[in-house]
């Protein structure tokens, strides 16, 4: 029983350092990209759902058409479909966020502690 | 001291110049507090101070820090100066402060760092400190040598324990092979029959790295004729001396005779083994198992207590041990400057000669008299002004926010003694010329963002600072950074470009109108274009988008040449106004020196020079964007516009342009519209280059001919009052000389100024390219990288999008806003340097470096870094 003890013990000692899976550098620069990835996904969502003009040369649009109404629906297909892929972009980064932001905890408290 | 004295008096107010050519008067120096503009008025002292007092008061001045002590006698050896035991002392002391400090390292221990910096210490104070070093080095060399004699018998004992345990097994296990009888000795007996019955035996401990080697040399030599035993010891044990652990074997070696013995005692003695002696029967070996166990324990009460007193030792010492450091290294460096005064006066007063800001005197007045008065000395030390024809040393006064650009122009060269100052400047115009080459506002907003993390939390950073040389480079300038941000953010704007996209605020004034339409024969590719013509209301408003460039340009086909004429022009007009201000800043470099002649003979020509060609140039161009217009009619309309580039090299060249039959409207009165914009303008421009032309001759003759003109003037009035003074001779001596140096000078400096006015207004255009550049990177960036998981479509667009994002920002950050930003904080450094401060600047001045406790820390501080990296 005492083995089975000094087992336990021995296992979940290491625990809290093995939450730090990347050093405090990398938690840095993911918290940091992963925040400018939110704004600017989020502020590109936006600007692909109202249409606008300037981000028409990023929509997947075909060379050549033969009817008009086809490249309308092909423009608000696109334009749809890229604002929800920013928003969703955004939401994955703010999943990542959240990761780093915690690793970044996790790398300071390490440092306390020793 | 008193003859020049007198000579300064007599010629204040006339011929007087110092060296450097800057006058200074007494009242300007009153009404010339410290600005930046300028450098301060330095004046040049001697200090008067009681020996007793002399310590005190050179501390104070140390913890001012506004001082810079001259070396008044520079033939003197440094041994055979005043000071210099006591500097020999302060030595010591570090030395024994290092050796200190690398046994705390050793031992892994916090040096304390202190709050508050103590003062220098009294002298009193020093010779305690003194014997508190000795002692404590003296009883820390003696612990460790105590520590490392412990260190070997605990080493042996326990070896020796080890083999006698193993020994015992082993015997007991072999007994009844080796003994046939339990009470003979295995002694040497006389006795030739029991002689071959008899075993030898040494035994040992020796390296495990030898142990191989030791069999095979056994073996050899004994000719094979004797038995060996080896028993690895599983722990290693650690070496005394060197603290490395050594893997370590026992053997046993068994043989009869007395010659091999011989033999095989020399044998362990060259491989360095560890001989002990074995006792043959268990008994005895017992009792000595106990006994080594019973010396083992108390060998290791021994070693935890001489540990803990060294622990103790180190403890004690590293709570004082950064203040004592300071307090010795202030104590040197106050010896240091004592060692440059002199002893006067049948050693009464020391005497030392300083360079000090004049606005500071009462200040410094305060520090030595509270010096004088802490060492209780009767005697006030005084401050003596003594003027000198030395070049003065230049002091800007600068706080955190202006330091980084007077560094900047410290690079290039330190100001001239009173000299109008460019980094006041720079701190507008730099950031602004940066601005227009890195025009984008998405990647300002990043700088933005950098340069705010580094202020705000630049009380927390600066301790970190020193760790990586990169980042201090860049937290020092995080000022010029944020100027820089904010400018670009602005000019972002104005080119309408916020990561290579524009954003449409106030609605564009272009409008198509166009029924598009497409059907089988006729497809629409996306590939036509369609031409917009300014001219129609239908298509474009009539007046232009309030702030910045209409964000139409960024999905036209022609959007690079329009900008590019609109960049050219303003970097024309952004370098011929900034090249413009260099020289007025001359003619104020001018006033101050009082050569009211070069006004005329050199500010003059240049200004006008400059202008009548570059400064036309500008002209023109705003001319030829106020006039011409897409829906003016007849002459003023878009087809007459004339190229600004041929108009001005046929100026130049005195050329007459040929008339275009094909345009006929512009055409009108009699006058070619398409080639001069304005009635007049050819009688203009031919007067303008004659004039400027006539300039250059001015500037290569004006000044050497005012000299010689004021040389005969000076010689007739020395030949009808017969001076003697020794000023006039020299002036005259001087005056003779300088007129071929002044003509040698003067075509120097016009050629520059003639060729450098066309070369560097050309330079200008960089701000044209570099924001080019800039702009179609970051396009590229955008359209190679970002596009993939945009144009991807469908669902899995948002994984792609998701880590392309990550790659584009990655390159976004590396290469426009590092690589370029350094690019083009480059080359608007250049532009200062060289296109600007050729105008006006002189910029041979050297720096003041003041005594100061704190620059002599620093200085400590990174010699420290050094020697702790070698020692480790």
């Amino acid at each position: 029983q005492t083995c089975l003890i000094h087992f336990i013990k021995r296992y979940c000692k290491p625990n809290p350092e093995r939450m730090a899976l990347c050093g405090p550098k990398l938690s840095l620069c993911c918290t940091v990209l992963s925040a400018w990835g939110i704004i600017q996904l989020m502020l590109m969502g936006v600007f692909f759902y109202v249409r606008s003009v300037a981000l028409i040369e990023d929509i997947p649009l075909e060379e050549e058409y033969d009817q008009m109404s086809k490249l309308h629906t092909d423009m608000e297909n696109g334009y749809q479909q890229n604002a929800y892929n920013c928003w969703i972009a955004a939401l994955l980064y703010l999943v990542t966020l959240c990761i780093s932001v915690q690793q970044f905890w996790m790398n300071n408290k390490s440092t306390y502690r020793v | 001291i008193s003859s020049t004295r007198d000579t300064y008096c007599r010629h204040r107010f006339k011929h007087f110049k110092v060296a450097s050519g800057w006058r200074l008067t007494d009242s300007m120096a009153a009404t010339n507090q410290g600005t930046l503009f300028r450098s301060e008025v330095m004046c040049r002292s001697q200090l008067y101070l009681p020996p007793e007092a002399a310590y005190n008061c050179v501390a104070e001045l140390g913890e001012l820090g506004l001082v810079q002590f001259v070396d008044v006698n520079p033939d003197v050896s440094n041994f055979q100066r005043q000071f210099v035991n006591e500097v020999k002392r302060c030595e010591e002391m570090e030395r024994k402060l290092r050796f200190i400090e690398v046994e705390v390292i050793k031992e892994d221990l916090n040096i304390d760092e202190d709050e508050t910096e103590p003062s220098a210490p009294a002298q009193r104070e020093m010779v305690e400190l003194e014997q508190n070093l000795t002692t404590v080095e003296n009883n820390l060399k003696e612990v460790n040598k105590n520590y490392v004699e412990l260190r070997k018998s605990n080493l042996e004992l326990t070896e020796y324990k080890c083999m006698l345990k193993q020994a015992d097994t082993f015997l007991s296990e072999t007994r009844i092979s080796l003994d046939t009888d339990e009470q003979t000795n295995i002694e040497d007996d006389g006795d030739k029959r029991e002689d071959s019955m008899k075993f030898n035996i040494v035994a040992g401990v020796l390296d495990r790295s030898r142990q191989h080697t030791f069999e095979k040399m056994l073996w050899r030599v004994s000719k094979g004729n004797v038995f060996t035993r080896f028993f690895e010891i599983q722990e290693p044990i650690e070496d005394p001396k060197s603290g490395q652990s050594l893997h370590k074997t026992i053997f046993m070696i068994f043989f009869q005779g007395e010659e091999l013995k011989i033999r095989v005692k020399k044998i362990c003695e060259g491989f360095h083994a560890n001989v002990y002696l074995c006792p043959d029967k268990a008994r005895e070996r017992d009792e000595l198992i106990q006994g080594m166990l019973t010396r083992l324990d108390d060998l290791n009460t021994v070693l935890n207590q001489t540990t803990e007193h060294r622990h103790r030792l180190l403890l004690a010492a590293c709570r004082t041990l950064r203040s004592s450091y300071v307090k010795v290294r202030k104590m040197k460096a106050v010896y240091h400057i004592l060692n440059q005064f002199s002893l006067r006066d049948a050693q009464r007063v020391l005497i030392g000669e300083c360079w000090m800001p004049v606005s500071d005197i009462p200040a410094i007045r305060m520090a030595i008299n509270a010096g004088a008065q802490a060492a209780g000395s009767s005697v006030t030390p005084t401050i003596e002004r003594v003027p000198t024809t030395e070049e003065h040393p230049t002091f800007n006064r600068t706080n955190k926010y202006t330091e980084g650009f007077q560094n900047l122009i410290d690079a290039y060269g330190m100001n001239s003694y009173r000299e109008v100052n460019p980094s006041v400047y720079t701190i507008a115009t730099f950031p602004f010329l940066f601005a227009v080459m890195f025009g984008d506002a998405g990647h300002g907003l990043i700088m933005l963002v950098a340069a705010l993390v580094m202020i705000i939390w630049e009380n927390k950073l600066e301790k970190t600072m020193k760790s990586s040389e990169i980042f201090s480079i860049f937290f020092a300038g995080r000022y010029i950074v944020f100027l820089m941000s904010i400018f670009s953010i602005y000019t972002g704007l104005i080119y309408n470009d916020v990561f290579s996209k524009s954003v449409n605020i106030f609605g564009t004034h272009w409008m198509t109108n166009m029924n598009f339409t497409a059907n089988s024969s006729h497809p629409l590719s996306l590939e036509t274009n369609f031409m917009l013509d300014p001219k129609s209301i239908a298509q474009y408003r009539g007046n232009p988008y309030p702030f910045g460039i209409d964000p139409i340009w960024q999905t036209a086909k022609n959007k690079i040449g329009f900008l590019n004429t609109y960049k050219m022009k303003i970097s024309l007009i952004f370098g011929v106004i900034h090249m413009t201000f260099g020289v007025m800043l001359s003619l104020w470099n001018k006033i101050l020196k009082r050569h009211y002649h070069e006004i005329i003979l050199e500010f003059l020509p240049q200004l006008f020079f400059f202008l009548c060609l570059f400064g036309y140039l500008i002209l023109i161009i705003f001319i030829k964007w106020m006039l011409y217009g897409a829906n003016y009619t007849d002459q003023y309309s878009e087809h007459c516009a004339p190229n600004l580039l041929i108009t001005f090299i046929n100026m130049v060249l005195f050329k007459k342009a040929d008339v275009d039959p094909k345009l006929e409207k512009c055409h009108v009165d009699g006058f070619n519209y398409e080639i001069y914009m304005f009635p007049g303008q050819s009688g203009l421009q031919k007067f303008l280059i004659v004039y400027g032309l006539l300039m250059v001759p001015v500037m290569l003759f004006g000044k050497p001919a005012y000299k010689y003109y004021k040389m005969r003037e000076a010689r007739r009035r020395q030949g009808d009052a017969m001076r003697q003074d020794l000023l006039g001779n020299t002036a005259d001596h001087e005056d003779e000389e300088s007129i071929g140096d002044t003509m040698m000078y003067q075509a120097i400096h016009t050629i520059e100024y003639v060729l450098g006015s066309v070369s560097h207004t050309a330079s200008y255009l960089r701000l044209w390219a570099l924001s080019l550049a800039h702009a179609q990177l970051s396009e590229v960036l955008w359209s190679m990288v970002m596009q993939i998981a945009l144009k991807s479509g469908g669902w899995v667009g948002a994984i792609m999008l998701y880590v392309i994002f990550a790659f584009w920002a990655v390159l976004t950050i590396s290469i426009l806003v590092l690589m370029e930003g350094l690019s083009a904080f480059l080359h608007t450094l250049r532009l200062h340097w060289v296109e600007f401060q050729s105008k006006f600047y002189h910029g041979d001045g050297y720096g003041f470096v003041p005594f100061s406790f704190r620059s002599v820390l620093k200085e400590a501080a990174a010699d420290d870094k050094e020697v702790m990296k070698t020692l480790r």
